[in-house]
Order: C-alpha cells, then structure tokens, then sequence
C-alpha cells in the first residue's frame, strides 16, 4: 500500500530555515517506521540523513518525531497508526538540529554525566561477588531498561522552560545508583540533585513516563528519590 | 586535524572499551565509533555471559573449556580456550564490581541458567553455567563499561568512521578517520591501533546484526596486510524472528523453551537425544532447515515454532521479558499465549583477524607479529570459537581479550615513540572520498549490496554446495567490479550517510569474497560451515585453520595448525 510521508528537512550547507519534504513509499502494515525511511534514503533520496543501529528497539539511535509523538523509528510499525497512512516526521525536539533528523545529544550526554553516572564505592571489593537480594534489585531494575534515546528529557514541559534541568535521563540514571546497594555515595547523590535543577525540577507532568519506548515508569522512580529526600528531611529536622 | 595519543581503539563495544579502561590507567587513548558509544552492537546481546562459578550447580572451568572446545568441533585454538574458560569467573567478579547489575540467586549470589551446548561432566547434561541481567545482558554490560570510561575521561570520538589504517614499515601507526557530522579528516598517530570494530553480520540478507555490523576494521586489516582467519565460519542463530531475522536469545531455551514443528512434535528430541533444544547453535539451524525441507515447516513456509507458552508469566515477564516484547511488536505474538516463528538469522563471525592471546596481529604460521596492531572482540579470531561459537562465549571473549589486549598495549606503548607525522595518508584519503563523491560511474550502492546479501544467503549460508560457493564467488567479484563504478547522490559534507554506505559496502563485499573463499577451500563439514558435497569433518586433511591474506592485490589462501592441548578430536554428538 501507499504511504505519504512528509519528512522535516534541514541542511545547514543550503537551508537557512528548515522545510518540509514529501515522499511517497509503498510499505507493507508489518513495515518498521525505520524501513520506510530506509526505502526513502535507498530508493528516493540519499540525502536523507537520519541516525539508526540495531533497528530493534535496544541502542537507542533513533528517537523521532511520528505524527506528533515521541517514538523509536524502528519500534513502530506502519500499523500502529490510525492516520490513513499519513507519517509526519520530525527531529526530536529541545535539541539543536544538526541535519533533517539528526540532532545534538551532546547536552543530553553532559547532563547525564553529571549524575556520576557509575557505581562509587571506595572499599576493597571481596575476591567473589558483593552479595544483593533480589528484591533490592528488583527496585531499581526499572531504570536498567533505558537505553539513553533521549525520547524523555526531549519532550519534558520542564526541560524546555529550564536549560539547566538535568533531565529525567539523568535522573533516572541517579535513581538506579541510589537504590543500587553496592553504592556508598547514596547521601552526596542525594545532595546534589537536591535542588530546582535536580530531582525538584520535576513537576510530576509524567510527559517522560508517556514517551518512554521502553515502558519506564520514570516519574515514580523519580518520586522514590524525592520520598527518601523528605524523609531524610524530616529526620534531620 | 591532527591527534596524537599512546593507542587509538576503533570500536566502543565491549572490547574496545574493557581495553580502553585497561590502558587508561597509565596511557592516553582514545576511542573511535562510528556509532555513539552506547549504540554499539554489543548491547543487543541478551542471554548472558558464560562463567563456571558453580552458584547454581557444580561446574569447573575445566568443563566450560572442554564444552568451548566440542563446540568449536576441535577446531579452536585450546591454548586460547584454556585462558578463557579459565579467566571467566574472575572477569564475571570484576564485572559484579564495576556494578553490573547480575539477576542474583536466593542467597544473592550471581544467578546463573542453562545455556546451548554448555554441559556437566564433559557433556552428560546441560549445566547453569550463564550468568544474566534479565535478557539484556550486553546492554547492562555495555552502559556499565561506558560509565566506567566516564569515570576515568577516557577521551571518545564518536561518529568517527575509520578510512585506512597508516602503516609505515610494516608497523602500524596511526589512522584517518572521517568525521561525520563535518565531513572533516582527522590523523591519529599512535603507538598501537586495537581493532574492536565487531562482526559483519550485513552481508547476509537476513540478520540478526545491527546495521553498523559492516566488517570495517576486519576490512581495514585485511587491506593492510593482516591475514583473516578461519571467515568460512560463520554462525547462523537458529532463532531469529521469521522474515526480520530480530534475535530471540538462547535463553528462552535455556529456561525451557522448545522449538516444534507444524505437527506440534520436539523435533530436537531425533536430532541431540542427550541435550535437545539445548543443542549448539551449528546444529539446531541445520535441524530447522532439515524440517523444514522435510515438509515440516509451519504451514509449509520456511520456519518453526519456538513454544514458550508452558514457562509461565513469573519466568517471561523477569527474566525474558525483553525477547516478548520484542515478539508483540515484530512477530505480533505474545510468548506467554502463542509460540514464536523463528528461522536461522545470520548471527556471528567466528572468524576473524589472526591474533594471539594477548591480542597481538599475527602475519603468518611462524606467529610474526605485525608490530603496531591489535585485535580483540569478534572482528579477531584468537581462536577461541572455532567452526561454532557455543552461546554466552562472545560476550565473555570480548571481555577476556579487551582486558588482554589493552594490557599487552599498556605494555607496548612504555617502549615505543610516538611514530612522525605521515600526512600522505590523509592526503590519499582525501582523493579517495573526493573521487567517490566526484565519480560519474553508472552504478547505484543499493542493488549492489542487495545482490550481495541475497547470493550470500542463497549460496553461502547454512548450508553449501562447491558448485554454489563457486558461483558466489564469481559474482561478488562482479559485483567489486561494479562497486568501483558507483556514484553517490550526496555530496555534502554534513551527516552523509550515503557515503558511509558506499565505504561500508566496499568493506563487506572485501569480506564476502573471503567468506567465499574459505567455503570453497574447505572441503568438508565442520561445526557451521556444512558442505553439502562434503557432508563428514576430515581431520586428516583440515583439522588446520583457513587464512586469507591480500598481497601483491589479491587474495591469497594458505593454512596453519590447530592448537591441541587436552582434548583429541572425537565425533561431535550431544
């Protein structure tokens, strides 16, 4: 069957403003998103540039825009969408455009470093496996999902009313530290997050949980940070 | 642009970056990936990674190394093999202590499952010898190793495709990348080059591979005179998703998955009594295709089906959770209600680029080392698979060998001067991509690659005829010849896929033509490469290693022998 798809175009070489392009692209109902784009580049117009890898929803490349929605290009097929074969697509928003599709991660990546994004813990490790239960895994086992598309901290409310929002990424990346058990540095985690540009930046808007291709409850794992915030709170006071 | 570091690594999946963060602790490296580093095809592993710690059942490294060695139908180096089944559990610690979230026994040991072809006892039943992060252990694995990089400001050049390696000589020093957000060429000169650049899966039209698995740095070796090893064998999962070739890991099996036919019956049952479906991989793809060719594919078609539906939703939905969701949305199928079609889907290179244990290149069968060069992960071949990889092995060999490697590069780089600048390689590659962005050739990429995949997978796949590998190879060689003739239709600077494609390409059919080769060179069957016209192993004449190397501008064949250590060559059965 035919499908039209009107794809967000911008080529800093040529464009000074970003336009929009239309193709046309015979797709079967099983067809990726991702596998008609293909067919557009390979058959149509190899100008067309776009990022994308294992093209089964595990490395993250490629997070658009389809019809209004974040989506992973090769998670969703022609199928899913109720739209008469009608795709708009378009680069992820909040990050700069470098070409069509292709964005800037480069903020996404810094604020997630900026977490410490790796397990802190100072002591000598024992000659075998530190020892966790099941349970305490099972906790933050959630955040092991992400696999850092970025769909999330690009369609927060908060993260475009405020550049320095770390994000809820990152967030949850801090998250799966804090409740990881084998962490020693679970208090200054806590410390700095604890602000308007950290865990309170999130104002429970659930825009992250709704997008998140991989079914992350985001925002109530973000709650469990601001729960232990508040306790710590009321015990020190 | 011009860098200079004590060891540039090309690749940031596993190997690359376990060797970045061993010889980040006293040298300057830098990583190159064509992809962003947590886009490497490493995270798509899901099953686990193979250790005999015994949390679950006894199990010895002994065991792990013997099942290793029948896996790889005695054809894996058991010197190599020995290192790894030996090394196992202390990088499977090392890994617990970097933070990897490892699914955990009752007790909160590391839990561990069953997986093909790994046994007790020297092969009297299937042990748990897998340790896992649910059904998405590279991923888990990968960030971790990612993370530990941040930590210690290991310096990445993401999107950084690779062009040539500089070789000055015969020593490697350095290499020109392309930069593909600008367009820019950048020289790296360094003390040592580490290959790490993964496997090839997409020159076969059904794949498991991302398609990043385009062979570069196998490519980029060979051209600069190190010798592949051992590329006729190549592993065709048996459960990939019908039609899309999407993996579903072996772990459904190992937690008690059963592959049936259309009349409902456990075919593996005839095939491996001992073992069934928990079979290697070799054989289980040539089983589904003997059904299949018997009439007892699903509905006549061309697959099986993988039946999950009696491991209940506790086992699915924590511990193979990932593969169901990937059965909803590709197969529309859900595990728990439905068995899951699955087909053969090109999976893994056991071979590779010739090197040691240490990761060093070897030249020839008198172990010459090319100075400068280093390989790990599963564009090398140390070789540790042999004619089969045995499932949850390739996650551990990019692990072992990374380490190995960038220890022997840390080694290396306190003897060695920084080499002097050489700009004639990024002046030769700049008249290559402006000859290719210039060139008024006739031929578009896109036929060219699918005429490759499809004879690929006609003629060269699971199983294989001399008359078909003949036949192949006569039309990759067309199809090089057409590929020189091509031209792009992008001619910018900025994100320019299209020339990606074009050098990928050229790669890959560099590749075919090899894997061809050796097919054809080896006349007989042995783990999965199986000759139809050959069907018996032949110890006698090729219990040896097949090489290729390109010299004088063409490639040539020759051999070298297998290391054996403890364990003869006997039938293979399970």
């Amino acid at each position: 069957m035919q499908c039209t798809f009107i794809i967000y175009r911008f080529d800093p070489a040529v464009d000074t403003t970003s336009r929009y392009q239309e193709y046309t692209v015979a797709a079967e109902p099983t067809d990726k998103i991702l596998d008609c784009l293909n067919k557009i580049r390979w058959e149509q117009d190899p100008t067309l540039a776009y990022r994308y890898s294992c093209a089964h929803g595990i490395c993250g490349s490629d997070a658009l825009v389809i019809n209004s929605r974040v989506e992973l290009a090769c998670q969703k097929l022609v199928r899913d969408f109720k739209t008469a074969n009608n795709f708009v697509i378009e680069p992820l928003p909040f990050f700069k455009v470098i070409k069509d599709l292709v964005v800037d991660l480069k903020p996404f990546f810094d604020r997630h470093r900026s977490v410490r994004p790796y397990l802190i813990n100072d002591q000598a490790p024992p000659e075998r496996e530190r020892l966790q239960d099941s349970e305490t895994q099972q906790f933050f086992e959630p955040a092991l999902r992400c696999i850092l598309c970025a769909s999330c901290t690009a369609s927060c409310p908060i993260s475009r009313t405020n550049p320095d929002y770390v994000g809820p990424a990152a967030l949850l990346r801090a998250f799966r530290y804090i409740f990881d058990s084998r962490d020693a540095a679970t208090d200054d985690r806590l410390e700095e997050i604890d602000s308007e540009n950290g865990i309170w930046g999130c104002k429970t808007m659930w825009w992250c949980t709704d997008v998140c291709p991989k079914g992350i409850p985001i925002t109530k794992c973000l709650a469990q940070i601001k729960r232990v915030l508040k306790k710590k709170e009321k015990a020190d006071s | 642009m011009e860098h200079r570091y004590d060891a540039v690594i090309i690749g940031a999946g596993l190997a690359g970056m376990r060797a970045a963060i061993e010889i980040g602790r006293e040298a300057d490296v830098a990583v190159l990936s064509k992809v962003f580093a947590t886009r490497s095809h490493s995270g798509a592993a899901q099953g686990g990674i193979g250790a005999a710690l015994a949390n679950e059942e006894d199990d010895n490294w002994e065991w792990h190394m013997f099942d290793t060695v029948k896996g790889s139908d005695y054809l894996g180096d058991q010197d190599a093999i020995e290192t790894m089944a030996k090394d196992a559990p202390r990088t499977i610690y090392e890994l617990e202590h970097m933070g990897v979230p490892f699914n955990r026994t009752p007790e909160g040991r590391i839990a561990q499952r069953a997986f093909g072809g790994h046994t007790s006892n020297f092969g009297k039943a299937p042990v748990k010898r897998a340790c896992f992060a649910a059904d998405r252990t590279g991923r888990v694995i990968l960030d971790t190793l990612w993370e530990q990089c941040l930590q210690r400001g290991i310096k990445f050049f993401d999107e950084f495709h690779v062009l040539s390696l500089i070789v000055d000589k015969g020593r490697c020093c350095g290499v020109v990348a392309y930069e593909l957000e600008t367009g820019a060429l950048h020289t790296f000169y360094s003390k040592a080059v580490l290959m790490a650049s993964g496997g090839a899966g997409k020159i076969f039209k059904t794949t498991s591979n991302a398609f990043a698995s385009t062979g570069d740095g196998m490519a980029l070796a060979y051209r600069a005179g190190a010798p592949l090893e051992d590329m006729e064998f190549v592993q065709f999962h048996p459960t990939g998703i019908y039609k899309l070739g999407i993996l579903i890991s072996e772990a459904a099996r190992g937690e008690g998955g059963i592959l049936r036919n259309s009349k409902g019956e456990r075919f593996m049952e005839r095939y491996a009594p001992v073992i069934k479906d928990l079979a290697p991989r070799d054989m289980i793809a040539r089983c589904i295709l003997e059904e299949v060719r018997a009439g007892r594919g699903i509905g006549g078609k061309d697959y099986v089906h993988l039946d999950l539906t009696h491991l209940g939703e506790a086992v699915i939905n924590s511990k193979l959770a990932e593969i169901n969701g990937f059965a909803r949305t590709y197969a529309g199928v859900d595990a728990l209600k439905a068995p899951i079609p699955v087909q053969p889907t090109c999976h893994y290179m056991m071979g590779g680029i010739a090197c040691d244990a240490d990761g060093r290149v070897i030249l020839d069968d008198h172990g010459t080392v090319f100075e400068g060069l280093f390989a790990a992960g599963e564009c090398a071949c140390v070789s540790v698979h042999g004619a089969n990889r045995l499932g949850c092995n390739s996650l551990l060999d990019t692990l072992v060998f990374g380490r190995r490697s960038g220890r022997q590069i840390r080694r290396c780089v306190q003897t060695v001067e920084l080499p002097p600048a050489s700009p004639e390689y990024a002046a030769k590659a700049a008249s290559r991509i402006s000859d290719l962005m210039n060139s008024k050739g006739t031929e578009s990429l896109v036929p060219i690659m699918g005429q490759m995949q499809a004879i690929m997978m006609d003629n060269v796949s699971v199983f294989r005829t001399g008359a078909g590998l003949g036949e192949a190879l006569e039309k990759i060689r067309e199809l090089q010849q057409r590929c020189r003739n091509i031209r792009l239709h992008d001619r910018g600077r900025c994100f320019n896929r299209n020339l990606l494609d074009a050098l990928e390409l050229e790669h890959m059919l560099d590749l075919a033509e090899v894997i061809a080769m050796g097919a054809l060179h080896r006349e007989e069957s042995r783990g999965a490469h199986f000759r139809e016209d050959f069907p018996a192993r032949n110890d006698e004449r090729f219990l040896s290693h097949t090489l290729v190397r390109f010299t004088g501008g063409t490639p040539q064949i020759f051999e070298k022998p297998v290391t054996i250590t403890r364990f003869q060559p006997k039938e293979r059965k399970y």
